[in-house]
C-alpha cells in the first residue's frame, strides 16, 4: 500500500513536470509546493507559465488519474463478481453501449445540446453502458452463465458486436459526426480542462464508494454462486449493485477520456502478482496502481509526436496488448 | 441442539424428479446419513437444505420454516459442506475459513475482531494454525478437507450438512475427516446429516441411515435395519455379503460374480 502511494506520487509528479511550453521540468516541483497552503516558494516561472501548469497540463494530469483509478477499479470488480479475471468493461460491452448512446448524442446533434442545462453526453453513455452489459447478463444467464463465466464473456462479445454494428450503421448515415464520434472513442484527455474534472467526479465518487464497500463480499464470491449463497450472501443483489455501480463510473469517465482499453485489465493483474488476490487489497490498490499507470501512459502522448498528440488509447493499447497476451500465456502455464 | 424436520419434500429439474416427497426429522445432535445410488437425490436433498435449490414441501428448523429466514440467518442455522468445495488457490487458509462468518457481518460491515479471534479458535481447535498463512493451492487433499471443515465450523451453525465428505480421501484421511466430525459433533452438539456412497462408513459414524432410489425413500432406520443385502442388492443391483462385528458394526463387502479364473 505504501508503495503504490509512492508510485503514484512519482507518477503525478512526472505527469506535470514532462509536456511541450509549461515551465522547465525542475521548476514544477517548487510551483506545485507554491500552492499548498502556508508555502510561499518562488518557482521562478513566469505568469504565462503557471497558467499552462495549472490551467492546461494539470487538469490533464487530474482527470487521467481520476479515469485510470475508475477503470481499473471498475475491470477488478467485474472480474470479481463475474468470477472471472478476464472480463473487464471492453468485454462485458460497457464501452461499446456507452459508444452508442454518446454517437446517439452526436446524431441527434451536439450543437443543440449547448442550450442545454446539464451536458447530456455522460447520462447517454451511462444509459448505452448500463443496457449493454444488462444485455450481455441476460443473455449470458439465459445460457447458463452462472455456471459457465466463459458463457458471459461470449454474450459480451455478442453484444459488442451487434451495438458496434448499430453505431457503425448510424454513422454511415450521419457521415458529419464521424469525425466527432472518431475522435471521442480515442479520447480527449489531451484538452482536459477542470470542468472536465468537476463533469465525472460525482459519478467517479458515488460508483467507487459503492464498489469499495463491496470488497469484503467480492471475497466471499470467490468460492462460487452456490457456496457464497450457503454463507448467507444475497449473490443476485451482489451482482446486481455491482454491476450498476462500475458502469456509473465506467460510463463516466469514458465520456471524457473516450474508449482506454486495457487498464481494467492490466492493472488488475499487475497488482494480483504484487499483492495476492483479496478484494479487500485488490480494489484499493488498483485504485492507486491504475492512477499511476493511466497518468504515465498519457505521457509518451504528448511527446511522441509534438506538437500533434497520439491519442492515449493507442499508448495503452501499446502497453497493454504485449501484457495481455503474457498474462494468458502465465496462466495458460500455471494450468499445465 | 437443534432439530430438522422434512415435510414432504420435493424437487424437479425440469421434467424429472430429484426428489420425491421426502420426509423425516432428524433429532437434535442425530447424525442421519443418506446414502441410495449415483442420481438417487442425495446431493439435491442437501442442497435444498442448504437454500440452493427450489422445492416444494416444508424445511423446519426446530419446529420454525426455514424459508421464512433471511439468508444470513439460515446460513446461522445451517452449515454446507459441498461434494467439491471451490479452493481459490491463491487464498490464504485464514481467509477462506473467515469465510464462514458472513453470516454475522453487515451488507457492508467487515468481520469484527471477535470474528477473527472466532476463526483463530477453530483453527487451533483442528490443527491447522500452522497452515493460517498458506495459500490453499499449496494444500494437500487432506488438508483441504480439513479446511473446509473449519469453515463449516466458523459459522457456528448447529446443522452441519455433508456432501460426500470423504469421496477424495485415502481411507487414514476419510477415518480422521469423520473422527473429527464425529467429535466436534459430540463436543457443539451438532445435528448432522450427511450423503456418503461408502455404506460401511456410513454405518459405523451416523445414527441412522436413508436410503434412497429415484428420489424416493426406501428404506430408514438403524445400520443393521438398512445394510441388508437383499435390500442392496435390490436398490444398488450389486452382490454383497454384509457381516456383523461383535461390537455391531455392520461391514459391506462386494462379491466378484464372475469366477475365478
Amino acid at each position: 500500500m505504501p508503495a503504490a502511494c509512492v508510485a503514484l506520487a512519482v507518477a503525478f509528479l512526472f505527469g506535470a513536470m514532462i509536456g511541450p511550453a509549461g515551465p522547465a521540468w525542475w521548476r514544477v516541483p517548487a510551483e506545485l509546493l507554491d500552492h499548498l497552503p502556508f508555502i510561499r516558494i518562488d518557482s521562478g516561472a513566469t505568469e504565462l507559465q503557471s497558467t499552462v501548469l495549472w490551467e492546461i497540463r494539470m487538469p490533464r494530469v487530474v482527470l487521467a488519474g481520476i479515469v485510470g483509478a475508475m477503470l481499473s477499479l471498475a475491470g477488478a470488480s467485474f472480474q470479481g463478481v463475474f468470477r472471472n479475471p478476464l472480463v473487464d468493461p471492453y468485454l462485458l460491452g460497457v464501452a461499446a453501449g456507452a459508444g452508442l448512446g454518446a454517437t446517439l448524442v452526436f446524431v441527434v446533434g451536439r450543437s443543440t445540446s449547448q442550450s442545454w442545462p446539464v451536458d447530456p453526453l455522460p447520462l447517454a453513455a451511462f444509459i448505452g453502458g448500463l443496457v449493454a452489459v444488462l444485455l450481455t447478463y441476460t443473455v449470458g444467464a439465459g445460457f447458463g452463465a452462472s455456471r459457465n463465466p466463459t458463457t458471459l464473456v461470449l454474450a459480451g462479445v455478442a453484444v459488442t458486436s451487434l451495438t458496434t454494428a448499430v453505431q457503425t450503421f448510424m454513422l454511415q448515415k450521419n457521415t458529419d459526426v464521424v469525425r466527432q464520434v472518431y475522435s471521442w472513442i480515442l479520447g480527449r484527455l489531451s484538452s482536459a480542462t477542470w470542468g472536465d474534472v468537476r463533469l465525472v467526479l460525482p459519478y467517479v465518487l458515488v460508483s467507487g464508494a459503492v464498489l469499495l464497500a463491496h470488497r469484503r463480499l467480492l471475497d466471499v464470491l470467490r468460492v462460487g454462486e452456490d457456496e457464497a449463497q450457503s454463507l448467507g450472501a444475497r449473490v443476485d443483489r451482489i451482482r446486481l449493485t455491482v454491476v450498476i455501480a462500475a458502469t456509473l463510473g465506467t460510463s463516466a469517465v469514458v465520456s471524457v477520456s473516450g474508449l482506454i482499453g486495457f487498464v481494467g485489465i492490466v492493472v488488475p493483474h499487475l497488482v494480483r502478482l504484487l499483492a495476492g488476490a483479496s478484494y479487500r487489497r485488490l480494489l484499493p490498490l488498483s485504485i492507486l496502481a491504475g492512477a499511476a499507470f493511466l497518468i504515465v501512459a498519457d505521457i509518451p502522448g504528448r511527446v511522441l509526436s509534438d506538437p500533434a498528440e497520439t491519442p492515449i488509447g493507442v499508448v495503452t493499447a501499446f502497453l497493454g496488448a504485449p501484457f495481455f497476451i503474457l498474462v494468458l500465456r502465465s496462466r495458460q502455464s500455471e494450468a499445465r | 441442539m437443534t432439530s430438522l424436520t422434512f415435510e414432504s419434500i420435493s424437487v424437479k429439474y425440469g421434467e424429472s424428479t430429484a426428489v420425491s416427497s421426502f420426509t423425516d426429522t432428524v433429532r437434535p445432535g442425530e447424525w442421519l446419513c443418506l446414502i441410495g445410488p449415483n442420481g438417487a437425490g442425495k446431493s439435491s436433498l442437501l442442497r435444498t437444505v442448504a437454500g440452493l435449490v427450489k422445492h416444494e414441501g416444508r424445511i423446519l428448523v426446530d419446529g420454525t420454516p426455514l424459508d421464512l429466514r433471511s439468508a444470513r440467518r439460515r446460513a446461522a442455522l445451517i452449515a454446507h459442506v459441498p461434494q467439491s468445495p471451490s479452493l481459490p488457490d491463491d487464498m490464504t487458509t485464514f481467509d477462506y475459513v473467515l469465510l464462514g462468518r458472513n453470516p454475522y457481518v453487515g451488507y457492508f460491515g467487515q468481520e469484527s475482531k471477535h470474528d477473527r479471534s472466532m476463526v483463530h479458535q477453530v483453527l487451533d481447535r483442528l490443527c491447522l494454525e500452522e497452515f493460517a498463512n498458506r495459500r490453499l493451492g499449496s494444500l494437500s487433499g487432506g488438508e483441504r478437507q480439513r479446511i473446509v471443515i473449519a469453515r463449516a465450523l466458523a459459522q457456528e451453525a448447529p446443522i452441519m450438512l455433508l456432501d460426500e465428505p470423504t469421496s477424495a480421501l485415502d481411507i487414514g484421511h476419510q477415518q480422521q475427516a469423520l473422527e473429527l466430525v464425529d467429535t466436534l459433533r459430540r463436543e457443539h452438539g451438532f445435528t448432522v446429516v450427511s450423503a456418503m456412497h461408502d455404506l460401511t462408513l456410513a454405518g459405523l459414524y451416523s445414527d441412522r441411515l436413508a436410503l434412497l432410489h429415484h428420489g424416493h425413500c426406501v428404506a430408514s432406520g438403524a445400520a443393521d435395519e438398512v445394510l441388508r443385502a437383499e435390500t442392496l442388492s435390490e436398490f444398488y443391483g450389486v452382490s454383497v455379503s454384509v457381516h456383523h462385528e461383535p461390537d455391531g458394526t455392520v461391514v459391506v463387502i462386494p462379491r466378484r460374480t464372475a469366477p475365478l479364473a
